[in-house]
């Protein structure tokens, strides 16, 4: 994958075959601690340990179709590259945390790339989802949670509607030029 | 400040919407986009967001959703198409050119995109 926030659109599709309804996205960049680190959490099923070992291993999946995956080898293999790693924290029925960590500075980190797409196309296509989202850069931080946004649609407007999407894009847009900026 | 003018904003575009709900009738159109490791990969989140933004120039009310792998990675990014009544088709290795070319001949017209149709089902 080119961008890490192909990775995070990944590991939320994971959450949401896991039956997830509620997903949580952190994003740390640190220049002075070298460190690119995110985090995607979920209330889905969760995975026993031996599916833990099993994960990270190339051609594994849950899926029932064909029985190869890659998904979260591949962001293993990626984080490793760059001096870190992929840590996953999970239990049957209790959820899944999977944070993945870089060097900041290494060569071979891909970028964040397009993240203001990954969370339309998420919340488009999830309407339903409770996403909170937290994004730090050097101090600054940007937070984003679907529920804000549904308490002033109130109940008879979902978050996929087009014109909601819309707004969505220009928040986001504007909301990360800032964080990246330092405008006000 | 942005925040608060944005939540401003969304609340006056609360109100619109609410009109133009009512003037709304069923019949739903689905489109469903391969959001596996596979289909990631190959580019199916702009993909998504070409369908995304073609709806909404064009004023469509569709309800776009994903789906996982489903054994043709090769053939990903795939878009399935489906109108009420009639057959559902899968469209492959759709680039967001080709995404806005489905919107404007499938969604709206009910003309299905015969170069880029990789399979039919009766829904």
């Amino acid at each position: 994958m080119e961008e890490l926030s192909l990775h995070i659109l990944d590991l939320v599709q994971n959450s949401i075959g896991a039956a997830a309804t509620r997903v949580g996205i952190l994003i740390e960049e640190d220049v002075a601690a070298d460190r690119f680190l995110f985090e995607v959490k979920d209330n889905g099923q969760g995975m026993d340990k031996e599916l833990v070992r099993e994960v990270l291993k190339p051609f594994t999946t849950t899926r029932t179709t064909r029985r190869v995956g890659l998904g979260l080898s591949l962001l293993d293999m990626a984080a490793r590259q760059c001096d870190g790693g992929v840590e996953i924290d999970t239990e049957p029925g209790k959820g899944t945390r999977v944070r993945a960590v870089f060097r900041y500075s290494h060569w071979d980190r891909a970028p964040l790339g397009d993240i203001k797409t990954t969370l339309l196309t998420i919340i488009a296509a999830n309407p339903e989802l409770q996403l909170e989202y937290v994004h730090r850069v050097n101090g600054r931080i940007f937070r984003l949670d679907t529920e804000e946004i549904r308490t002033v649609l109130g109940g008879d407007i979902p978050l996929n509607n087009m014109a909601v999407l819309g707004w969505l894009d220009d928040y986001l847009a504007q909301s990360l030029a800032e964080l990246y900026g330092g405008e006000e | 400040m942005t925040a608060l003018k944005n939540l401003d904003d969304l609340r006056k575009l609360r109100e619109r919407v609410k009109e133009d709900l009512n003037e709304r009738f069923g019949g739903e159109i689905k489109i469903i986009v391969g959001m596996g490791t596979c289909g990631i990969a190959a580019g199916a989140r702009e993909v998504m967001a070409a369908i995304l933004n073609e709806l909404r120039l064009r004023n469509i009310n569709a309800t776009v959703t994903q789906t996982g792998c489903i054994g043709m990675c090769e053939r990903e990014p795939l878009v399935d198409i489906v109108r009420p009544g009639e057959k559902r088709i899968t469209y492959g290795r759709v680039t967001p050119r080709d995404a806005k070319r489905l919107v404007a001949e499938h969604v709206l017209h009910g003309r299905v995109v015969e170069d880029l149709v990789v399979a039919r089902f009766e829904e």
